[in-house]
């Protein structure tokens, strides 16, 4: 295997708030190689938001990267500078938000916010400027850029906005794009648009894609592996085929039983009792045990340790589901 | 205000909850303390002031001028320095405060009940009732309000009741604003319906119903424009338009000592300015946090 | 949006005239202005032929017709006091108050918008909490006051700056100004603190809440995951979404320090018309005051519309919303 584009490390990151420490990330290891797409899965509040922003070191106070190393091609990000930072953000590390409504500035057209993303890390002339941005909105497919540069964000459609916001993420063909649950407050058609669209693009590029979602059916379409986060650590990850077909922990069991078209017609659909615990207040062992079907008496004991298996699968549970159930 | 009776009142948990978060900022604390500290002096002026400034018996010309701390003829200490008529400077204060606090507190009370009046009727009856209403009221927040009072006070001439009737006029717009907005928000509201189809009758819905609802804001909004109003009427007296020398309040106090500012004598006009700034900022330190507290759109 | 301009002209007019009937009612209604006129001693003979010459023996609605062709043609009588045009008074005396004005407001963004910038990008910096603190007291403090304590404190203790009155003036494009000379601007700076005083406190308020409310959005976020720097994103990306309600109302604040100049005027001895207002209002010149208040009126309802067509120059979103109406 090529030299990772992205090494996540024993990540922890910590919010520090007047109730108490809220471990958000804590001890998150995986690795991106180029080109490749990692779906990283979870339920609201289960850090995936908070690894994109520790990774892009956009991670304001009360919250802190507290141990762990991330490493771009070979180079450590953490505790580097903000300026060190601002350096590699935008040109090799990008980012697309969740809400295409709320990423672009209202106030301003879109060529200034295209045109200072350029003049940002490469000083070059307005006009030269103003051209990237026409074939960056060209390459997105967004019908006559010329003309379309000079409109404001709220004359655009939430569709054709996140195609504005990825054509600024992928201005300096960055080696590694954060996307943030980039396709939720869309419509569904308009979707499958953006997905297909991300996806030709980089490959085209060769750019590797951190695809952040709580959709497991995005995952299954998009990714080439998937790393399932619960209460802030990776509970699973490995090639996308295998955890889908053959989940081992009961909660990516429990979230492949709850989407409602990988389930048997006429079955039930599957649910996982209870909610997402606070993070404040974790259990002692394993968080997802008292949610847990398949809980022992050992699952209180203490976290349980990370299993390795072959081509990059791993999974942090002492009972986990067997072959038969999980098909 | 017909408010004691009806459920949406704070019962005695909810009063204590209240009390609890109020007290969580410190400095707001420090603002109430400092409110009752100054109210109780106004109220009890005729038995702490070392003298009746207005009586003048007890008044020697011979004192006046006289630094802070100087011994007056009585044999008193005179703390803050006396005027130029010789009156002692701390209990010509105490004595202003009791009316400034008085037209600030009873203009405030009059604009509101006008202004809720005005809110309720112009949010409950609509239509044209409600246009004109808030046509007058946008008409009068478009105008600065130490104008309209300048012009009004004019217009009327001097005295205690022509400076708080002109008071009322600057200030009941603000109330009738905001009561019509939060009534118009009750309006809408499910138990307003019950109440109607109960078949009560439209008074009783009003103001057993509606009217406790819209109070917070109106509590916040008077704090605020009692402190304004109390600041107005100093400025008026001072401008020499607002309350006559009979009446010394605090601005009057501030107006004498003027003439003798240029010859640095700044008591006469410091210590009572300063009187005026500690009430002025302890009433808005208290609706500054009753604002964050009552207000529930903060409320995390 | 020129349905728009239309729409806010004819609110404007509306305002206009419901002043008028307010200003003529209420100086008729309230005082007789003829006994401010005649001595104290007057014969029955001497009032009537005051009351004749003013025309105050006509009928009201006679009086309210004179008054309104008046004020259309811009004539609000002769001042009781000076003898001379009211009108013409007033506007010899617009510049000065209005070159107050103009200090104060600029002083308030001068000083006011960076301590407001600061207190919002970084809320729990003790200096922050100091900024929010002067901020309530600056709404606390009464103007007239401090303005006693500003001259107590730089003209009499220390001596640095004058007490009264305006510097030398002179005209500059038909406007008499006392900007363009080192003794205009000492004379000048006192007062025009003491009038920017209380909108120092709002814009610092208003800056906060905005830049507070402005770097959490998604924007902000987005902007610095382009990589820009820190300047580009507070001095575009936020300055310029918190400057719309900023300049909304300090337009329409404008007109209340051409209100409140009414008082520092008065305690700095500034030649403005408000000085002159409260020495109509003390001597109850009635044309004085009317031309005044309508003056003002006038002003007021200028400074609105352009604020309005000023706000939506600045947010695209309105400008949008004011074509398709």
């Amino acid at each position: 295997m090529a030299e990772p584009v992205l090494a996540v490390d024993n990540l922890a990151t910590h919010f520090f708030t007047r109730d108490g420490v809220v471990k958000s990330v804590d001890g998150v290891s995986f690795t991106v190689a180029p080109g490749e797409v990692l779906g990283l899965v979870g339920e609201s509040g289960s850090g995936k938001s908070v690894t994109g922003f520790s990774i892009m070191g956009l991670i304001d106070p009360p919250g802190r990267i507290v141990s762990g190393s991330i490493r771009l091609k070979g180079e450590e990000l953490v505790g580097r500078t903000e300026a060190e930072m601002r350096a590699v953000r935008g040109r090799s590390l990008a980012m697309i938000f969740q809400d295409p409504m709320m990423t672009l500035n209202p106030v301003l057209r879109i060529d200034t916010q295209m045109m200072e993303a350029v003049q940002a890390h490469e000083k070059v002339s307005d006009k030269a400027a103003r051209d990237r941005a026409v074939q960056a909105l060209a390459q997105v497919g967004i019908p006559s850029p010329e003309e379309r540069l000079s409109a404001y964000p709220h004359q655009f459609s939430g569709g054709m906005r996140q195609r504005v916001a990825i054509a600024i993420a992928l201005i300096h063909r960055p080696a590694l794009i954060i996307a943030d649950e980039p396709t939720t407050a869309l419509d569904v058609t308009i979707q499958s648009q953006i997905l297909a669209e991300v996806q030709k693009l980089c490959a085209e590029s060769g750019t590797a894609l951190v695809w952040i979602t709580h959709d497991l059916a995005v995952v299954a379409g998009l990714a080439d592996r998937v790393a399932v986060m619960y209460a802030g650590r990776i509970v699973e990850q490995g090639l996308v085929d295998h955890v889908l077909d053959r989940p081992l922990h009961p909660y990516t069991h429990g979230l492949i039983g709850s989407v409602p078209g990988e389930a048997m017609p006429g079955k039930r659909l599957m649910q996982i009792p209870g909610s997402t615990p606070s993070l404040g207040r974790l259990p002692p062992g394993c968080a997802f045990e008292p949610r847990c079907s398949r809980a022992v008496e050992t699952c209180r004991a203490g976290a349980p340790p990370l299993a390795q298996g072959s081509q990059g699968r791993a999974y942090r549970c002492i009972n986990p589901v067997p072959a038969e159930e999980a098909a | 205000m017909s408010v004691t009776t009806s459920n949406p009142v704070p019962a005695q948990g909810e009063f204590a909850r209240f009390a609890a978060r109020f007290a969580e900022d410190r400095v707001a604390v420090f603002g109430l303390v400092l409110l009752f500290v100054i109210v109780a002096m106004a109220l009890l002026a005729p038995f702490i002031s070392p003298q009746n400034p207005y009586d003048l018996g007890k008044v020697d010309i011979m004192d006046s001028r006289q630094p802070p701390g100087a011994k007056a003829g009585d044999g008193f200490a005179m703390l803050l320095g006396s005027d130029g008529m010789g009156r002692d400077l701390f209990s010509s204060i105490l004595y202003g405060l009791r009316i400034s606090l008085t037209v600030g507190v009873l203009s405030g009370v009059l604009a509101a009940t006008l202004g809720l009046v005005l809110g309720l009727i112009a949010a409950y009856a609509g239509g044209r009732i409600e246009t004109l209403i808030m046509r007058i009221v946008d008409l009068q927040l478009s105008l600065p309000s130490v104008l309209v009072a300048l012009i009004l006070v004019a217009l009327l001439g001097k005295g205690i009741d022509k400076i708080i009737l002109a008071l009322v006029v600057v200030q009941w717009a603000y109330y009738a604003r905001t009561v019509r907005g939060s009534a118009l928000v009750e309006r809408r509201k499910e138990y307003v319906e019950a109440a109607r189809s109960l078949g009560l009758s439209h008074a009783r819905t009003v103001f057993r119903h509606i009217l406790p609802n819209c109070l917070a804001p109106v509590i916040v909004i008077a704090t605020v424009q009692t402190a304004h109003a109390i600041s107005l009427e100093a400025t008026l007296s001072f401008l020499g338009v607002g309350l006559p020398q009979t009446e010394p309040s605090l601005g009057v106090l501030i107006a004498n000592g003027f003439q003798y500012m240029l010859s640095g004598k700044y008591w006469i006009s410091f210590f009572p300015g300063l009187a005026l700034l500690l009430t002025i900022v302890a009433i808005n330190l208290v609706g500054d946090r009753l604002r964050d507290v009552l207000n529930p759109r903060l409320e995390k | 949006m020129l349905a728009f301009v239309i729409r806010r002209l004819a609110q404007a007019f509306f305002v206009v005239v419901a002043m008028v009937v307010l200003v003529f009612f209420g100086t008729y209604v309230i005082g007789d202005p003829v006994w401010m006129m005649v001595p104290g001693d007057a014969t029955q003979e001497q009032v009537e032929e005051v009351r004749r010459t003013f025309g105050f023996d006509q009928p009201v609605y006679m009086q309210f017709l004179t008054f309104l062709g008046d004020v259309l043609r811009g004539e609000f009588g002769r001042s009781y006091v000076h003898g001379s045009s009211a009108i013409g008074l007033i506007l010899d005396r617009m510049p000065a108050t209005l070159e107050l004005a103009l200090a104060a407001l600029v002083l308030a963004i001068v000083i006011g918008l960076p301590l407001g910038l600061f207190a919002g990008l970084k809320p729990d910096h003790p200096a922050s909490r100091g900024i929010m603190a002067v901020s309530i007291l600056g709404f606390s403090l009464p103007t007239f006051w401090v303005g006693l304590m500003l001259i107590m404190l730089f003209s009499v203790m220390l001596g640095w700056l004058p007490a009264t009155g305006r510097g030398p003036t002179m005209v500059i494009l038909g406007i008499e100004t006392s900007l363009f000379s080192l003794e205009g601007w000492r004379h000048l700076f006192l007062p025009a603190l003491n009038l920017a005083l209380l909108k120092i406190s709002l814009v610092i308020r208003l800056t906060r809440s905005g830049a507070r409310e402005a770097s959490l959005q998604d924007y902000v976020k987005f902007a610095r995951a382009k990589g820009l720097s820190p300047r580009r994103i507070i001095g575009v990306h936020i300055l310029k979404n918190i400057m719309i309600p900023i300049v909304t109302v300090l337009g329409l604040e404008f007109g209340s320090l051409v209100a409140f100049s009414v008082v520092t005027e008065t305690i700095f001895a500034w030649p403005g018309m408000g000085k002159l207002l409260l020495e109509a209002i003390q001597r109850l010149d009635r044309p004085l005051i009317v031309g005044y208040v309508m003056v003002v009126v006038l002003l007021f309802v200028t400074i609105n519309l352009i604020v309005d067509i000023l706000y939506s120059a600045l947010d695209p979103r309105v400008r949008l919303t004011g074509s398709q109406s």
